[in-house]
């Protein structure tokens, strides 16, 4: 696939929180307030693109010349600990101001599925490199746009009245439900339609 | 004893209550079918890492107990895979990838670190068959409302002469087929959270008019001090008022 469908694909069409449901619990837990959403979201694209180049080559260069993929889910899981550790004292080193803005959704990141997910669904399409990495950071986008747009319209929520026992997370929860059905408008034809 | 299993199943639910585990939840409760399995899968991982957390828990030093927790859960999640994809490929199929998601179910790691890194192994098998069941609960009550509405049939485990496949008459012609679909996921566990929501704010509201609270509140007592069982049949209107 082209690398213009795959940025489509991973964005709009899969997108990770919307339609995979992947990344659920940042995607509530942080969309209260857009600046927070917005450090999670890039956070989020940077540990991603990285993770999904990474976990590429450990599988390729090494689970399977060794025969051992079914260690895979082991290995990624341990390559995306490590990595987000790695970023952390990079990312403090070189630039303490980013670090202020991205440091504490960092430990979060390694418990969140679509990093995760994003490594195991490259690894199942067989992307190449360059491929996996493109799908990261639009696999990224995807839930930057997604966490922006629900903060956005959860600040607005806050001075509305809701009913009180939806209050909080079951509001969130309709809402992302109603951004997925607009969401769904966004489907394989749409991709042939555009790429031909 | 028996509340450290049941615990898990109603007061920390931990898909309704506490809120953890979402991903796998939503994405494979399109059928009961893979409910069922995808419970079955967290039971046994749930099962095999807490328990092994609770012997190995003097062995592990405190600085790496996390990755060595992963490792522990990462091995079960693997078995699990193998053996569906051996045993069950239809149902592998379904699942696809969140098999292997199993390992960042927060529940997981969550029970690891505060349960079973902290508590006796029996204490510890206990927590994990709770929290397990009362994730499949969780799980099977999502997607039967997901199936039932949005496609009309009840799809179960194939054995004999039984197809597997039950339909509804009536709703599997015309089915709400948003929620078989992906919105449908998020609409359905935002109105069941609301509904327990509703269901804790009952509760609580009756439990803050049992008689201590009534006199402490200043509100005099009425005549006949209220039996603990019905403590909502004292001062009525400020009761309902705090509910709705």
């Amino acid at each position: 696939m082209s690398y213009i469908g795959i940025i489509i694909t991973f964005v709009f069409i899969n997108n990770f929180i919307l339609t995979q449901f992947l990344g659920l619990c940042p995607f509530i837990g942080v969309s209260r307030k857009t600046d927070s959403a917005v450090g999670m979201g890039f956070a989020v694209i940077f540990v991603m693109s990285m993770a999904s180049l990474a976990t590429w080559a450990v599988y390729r260069l090494i689970l399977v010349p060794l025969n051992i993929e079914y260690l895979q889910t082991i290995s990624f899981i341990l390559i995306i600990a490590a990595l987000v550790q790695l970023v952390e004292m990079v990312i403090l080193k070189i630039s303490p101001p980013l670090y202020k803005a991205l440091g504490i959704y960092l430990p979060l990141i390694t418990t969140n599925c679509a990093v995760l997910g994003i490594a195991l669904i490259a690894v199942r399409s067989e992307y190449n490199a360059m491929e996996s990495f493109v799908a990261g950071i639009a696999a990224g986008f995807g839930f930057l746009l997604a966490i922006v747009v629900m903060s956005a319209i959860r600040e607005r929520l806050d001075k509305e009245w809701v009913p009180k026992p939806f209050r909080g997370v079951p509001i969130a929860f309709i809402t992302a439900g109603l951004m997925a059905l607009a969401f769904m408008a966004f489907d394989k034809a749409l991709l042939k339609n555009l790429l031909g | 004893m028996y509340n450290e299993f049941s615990k898990g199943i109603f007061k920390e639910n931990p898909i309704f209550i506490i809120l953890l585990g979402l991903c796998p939840t939503l994405a494979v409760s399109t059928q009961v079918v893979n409910a069922l399995g995808m419970g079955a899968g967290v039971i046994f991982v749930l099962l095999g890492s807490e328990i092994f957390v609770a012997l190995l828990k003097d062995f592990i030093p405190e600085r790496v107990r996390i990755p060595s927790f992963v490792v522990i859960i990462a091995s079960f999640v693997t078995i699990v895979d193998l053996v569906m994809q051996a045993y069950a490929p239809s149902l592998s199929r379904n699942l696809g990838v969140f098999v292997q998601l199993i390992v960042v179910n927060c529940i997981i790691l969550g029970r690891a670190e505060a349960f079973a890194s902290k508590r006796k192994l029996g204490e510890s098998v206990l927590d994990a068959l709770g929290m397990g069941v009362g994730f499949t609960l969780g799980l099977l009550l999502i997607s039967a409302i997901r199936e039932i509405l949005g496609a009309g049939t009840i799809t179960l485990v194939a054995v004999g002469g039984f197809g597997g496949v039950i339909r509804i008459p009536g709703l599997s012609s015309q089915p709400a087929r948003v929620l078989a679909l992906a919105p449908g996921a998020l609409l359905v566990i935002g109105f069941l959270k609301a509904l327990f929501n509703w269901l804790e704010m009952r509760r609580k509201a009756r439990v803050a008019w049992a008689p201590e609270e009534r006199q402490a509140a200043g509100v005099p007592a009425a005549g006949v001090p209220a039996s603990a069982g019905t403590p909502a049949a004292g001062p009525v209107p400020s009761a309902t008022g705090g509910v709705s």
